[in-house]
């Protein structure tokens, strides 16, 4: 990593020795350059290059902020040290003349930086901030400064451990587990833990907090390519808990530029359409706006296939929708009694 | 019954008795009025004698015991002008409606009633002489005299004659006023400094009663040239003009009366405009009934074939004078934009008129105004300071203009300097302040402002550009110097010289510039 930082800076370096304005080459992320590849099942960037010149009065500030960036990565690789989108946003604030407006702004360079280097900026140690988290039978050992071969299993703390730089970088040292359970919401993970599912059902319980971010994602399909374990994905039955799989599954525009985030195979098991009918869940009825984002989601490719496209016409359908605590109307273990070890089976 | 008494008044007793009709209507405005008249005379006299004029003006206080917001003031004015003949002195400082103007051709002053005005004034409310010292080239001439207000003529207290080795040729004159200078102070600077910007020929040097020195600089030696004396045109005449010229005329009939005492008026003119009045040619015009004269002032403005008034009369300051006028006055530099319009000569009732209009915008007159449009208005060669909204200037440049078309948003700043000369200025009052809208005049002066401002929107299309360039050129300044050190700093070399790189930029300015320099101007019409 450190290499491909100090590289980009000897182009630099080297243009504007030459009298050059300095300028890099990096692929296009604009819409019309993301495209969907079917064999990878994810999104992908595609052939069309940008030249990011400092010679043009638009780009020169983009360019000094990617370069500062560039700089701000190194300092932490080789230091050691990690950070997170918000903190980088605010060193930037501490230097005059590359500041951002907004944060958007720095998360956006970041990911510049990403696609020039071709590299995930958890690689040079820049995290979002940690809201997901991981629980189960797994032994890892640190490989962070000042926790290097500490080994932790992964139940040690019974409100699951946070999916940090920390976790992202270790190293997986043994499992008993034979599957993983994604679930969307951290009260429902809580529940799973309490009600042992992680021993029932012999599974490692994530939680994504919503939207997964990426190296929660990133840990998913390690867990898939090294360990073989089947992932299984549990949210709400609404456009956004479907999307929620989905990106597990397929990745999202966002991150076309890298690879080892999806997981195609992982497995969306509920809540399913059909099983508010079958479980005659309380529902609530589906607003204008959920109504509005299942008609995109219905022409979105990651959901070509017919099986997704019969799930949104399901809830198109019935107008309604449910949430994973509709099954506490059955009692509150219901859903790790009865509920999971049917749909397991299935 | 009561008894009604007639009694006839001396014109210096009607103004006496009326004088805020002619500006003097309290002590601060009449400071200003005194000022004003006296520094006129002495342009006008300056004029005549065709050398750039030398003023010299002193205000000083007489300290008192007097417990009052008023004070009396000695104010003293000094001319390099043609100088009175010793004979004319008395009647010309001491006798209203004496004066040399009485030909019809442009000048400041009409009747020779403002100089008389201020000494009357002086001496109603201090009770001293006034102190008139003049030479022709010859030898000095000092009177002190004061003004027999009742019946209108001079009262000579002393009369001395001094040798003039030196060859002085001009006027000083100096009197006392009740007067209040702290509230008019902005205003007669401002007027000083308006006088020196529409006669840039002109030294102007001004002690203040605080002892303060203000000089207003010439900015050139060259002057306008000197308005030629005409006869009056028909259209422009009125009964009572019309009985004057009458009453002393040696033409035995009419048609010689009319060819001799009228401009433009030839032996056809005269028998066709006769016949339209049904006045025979060899009528005695001494013989004429107040009807017949009252037909013939009547037909002059229904004959349609008089030719134009002749503007010879007049005298334009000139596009390059008024240009340097405002220039020196203002501040201005090669930055900014300025366009002085001199129209042709043009008629309202019978009377020639020239107006003259300058359109100034940019970086200066931002400095000096702050943002809008700032009137300049000038009536003869004098300033006019009050009533601003009031008058046809204001209107033709903030309701007629539309200065959208001209790229000038409300931000910006904007000076229009408008100059009316005409042997008869539509004055709105006796005071002279503000000029009435004369659809003509209006007309003419709405036309010379659109002209001159012509230009303004290439000018802020061009500065616009500019400033574009020299922002985008910052922008390298800024960022350059970053790249360098962070690329330096992430090769772990040293900082990279980023000096060749900031030469080519700057060079691209230089390029910009010249090329902003070949834009043609854009001309719009609203």
């Amino acid at each position: 990593m450190e290499k491909s930082l100090t590289q980009l800076g000897n182009l630099i370096y080297e243009q504007i020795n030459n009298q050059e304005f300095p300028w890099i080459h990096m692929q296009s992320r604009s819409t019309d350059n993301i495209l969907y590849d079917t064999n990878l099942r994810q999104y992908v960037l595609g052939p069309r290059m940008i030249r990011r010149h400092s010679r043009n009065i638009r780009h020169i500030r983009p360019f000094t902020q990617l370069i500062w960036t560039a700089w701000f990565a190194k300092e932490l690789v080789t230091q050691k040290k990690t950070s997170t989108l918000r903190e980088t946003y605010y060193s930037a604030r501490g230097q005059r003349d590359i500041e951002y407006t907004d944060q958007q702004e720095s998360d956006n360079i970041i990911t510049d930086l990403e696609v020039a280097l071709n590299r995930a900026r958890e690689d040079f140690n820049i995290f979002p901030a940690e809201r997901s988290a991981i629980f189960g039978d797994l032994t890892i050992e640190y490989t962070v400064p000042g926790y290097e071969g500490r080994r932790t299993n992964l139940t040690d703390h019974p409100d699951g451990i946070m999916i940090g730089p920390a976790i992202t970088s270790s190293e997986f040292i043994e499992t008993s587990a034979d599957k993983v359970l994604v679930i969307e919401k951290g009260a429902m993970f809580n529940r799973l833990v309490e009600e042992k599912a992680h021993e029932k059902f012999n599974a490692l319980l994530i939680q994504t907090a919503g939207q997964s971010p990426r190296s929660t994602r990133a840990i998913i399909n390690r867990l898939y390519t090294d360990y073989n374990l089947p992932i299984y994905i549990f949210t709400d039955a609404d456009p956004w808990g479907l999307h929620i799989a989905m990106v597990i599954i397929s990745g999202s525009a966002n991150a076309a530029h890298l690879r080892g985030l999806a997981t195609p195979d992982a497995k969306w098991i509920g809540v399913l359409g059909s099983d508010i009918l079958n479980y005659k869940l309380p529902t609530e009825p589906l607003t204008e706006y959920d109504h509005k984002r299942l008609f995109e989601l219905k022409a979105d490719p990651r959901y070509k296939d017919q099986f997704w496209q019969d799930e949104l016409d399901i809830l198109l359908k019935i107008e309604q929708k449910a949430e994973l605590e509709a099954f506490s109307k059955y009692g509150l273990t219901y859903i790790v009694d009865e509920y999971l070890p049917a749909k397991l089976e299935s | 019954m009561p008894q009604v008494e007639y009694q006839s008044i001396s014109p210096a007793d009607f103004f006496y008795r009326n004088r805020e009709i002619a500006g003097f209507s309290n002590p601060s405005r009449a400071t200003y009025t005194a000022v004003r008249e006296l520094i006129e005379n002495s342009m006008d006299a300056c004029e005549v004698q065709q050398v750039p004029a030398e003023i010299f003006l002193r205000i000083s206080e007489v300290p008192d015991n007097r417990n009052t917001e008023t004070k009396i003031y000695v104010m003293r004015v000094e001319d390099n002008g043609t100088g009175l003949p010793a004979e004319h002195i008395p009647q010309a400082f001491g006798q209203v409606f004496y004066g040399s103007k009485y030909e019809l051709k442009q000048a400041r002053g009409t009747f020779g009633l403002g100089g008389t005005m201020a000494v009357l004034y002086g001496q109603i409310t201090t009770h001293k002489p006034v102190q008139i010292t003049s030479s022709t080239g010859g030898d000095i001439h000092e009177f002190v005299m004061n003004i027999d207000i009742q019946n209108n003529r001079a009262n000579i207290l002393k009369h001395t004659v001094k040798q003039n080795p030196s060859g002085w040729r001009g006027t000083a004159i100096e009197l006392q006023m009740d007067g209040d200078y702290s509230r008019i102070m902005y205003r007669l600077i401002e007027y000083l400094k308006q006088t020196a910007m529409v006669n840039p020929y002109a030294d102007i040097t001004y002690i203040g009663p605080k002892g303060r020195l203000y000089k207003f600089e010439r900015g050139t030696e060259k002057l306008p040239p000197l308005p030629v004396g005409v006869k009056p045109h028909p259209h422009g005449v009125d009964v009572e003009a019309f009985r004057r010229l009458i009453s002393v005329t040696k033409s035995k009939n009419m048609k010689t009366f009319m060819m001799d005492n009228f401009q433009g008026v030839g032996n056809k003119t005269a028998e066709r405009f006769l016949e339209l009045a049904q006045i025979s040619l060899k009528a005695r015009p001494k013989m004429l009934s107040p009807e017949d004269i009252l037909r013939i002032v009547r037909s002059t403005k229904e004959y349609g074939n008089f030719k134009r008034p002749d503007a010879s009369c007049l005298s334009p300051i000139g596009e390059e004078l008024m240009e340097t006028g405002i220039k020196k006055e203002l501040g201005l530099t090669d930055e900014d934009y300025i366009k002085v319009v001199t129209r042709k000569p043009s008629t309202y009732l019978g009377y020639p008129f020239i107006v003259e209009a300058a359109v100034a915008t940019g970086k200066n007159v931002r400095k000096m105004h702050g943002s809008g449009i700032t009137t300049y208005r000038f009536a003869n060669r004098i300033p006019l300071l009050f009533d601003e909204s009031s008058g046809v200037v204001w209107k033709a440049a903030n309701k007629n203009i539309n200065w959208k078309t001209y790229n000038v948003e409300s931000d910006t700043s904007v000076v229009v300097a408008v100059h009316v000369c005409s042997t008869k200025i539509p004055y709105k009052s006796v005071g002279k302040e503000f000029m009435a809208d004369q659809p003509e005049v209006e007309k003419e002066i709405t036309n010379a402002i659109r002209e001159a401002a012509r230009g303004v929107r290439g000018f802020m299309s061009r500065r616009f550009r500019l400033a574009r360039e020299k922002r985008r050129l910052n922008i390298f300044n800024k960022f350059l110097p970053k790249i360098a050190e962070f690329s330096g700093r992430l090769a772990e070399k040293d900082t990279p010289n980023i000096e060749p790189l900031l030469r080519v930029v700057s060079t691209d300015i230089h390029e910009v510039e010249k090329k902003l320099e070949e834009v043609p101007e854009i001309v719009e019409e609203s």
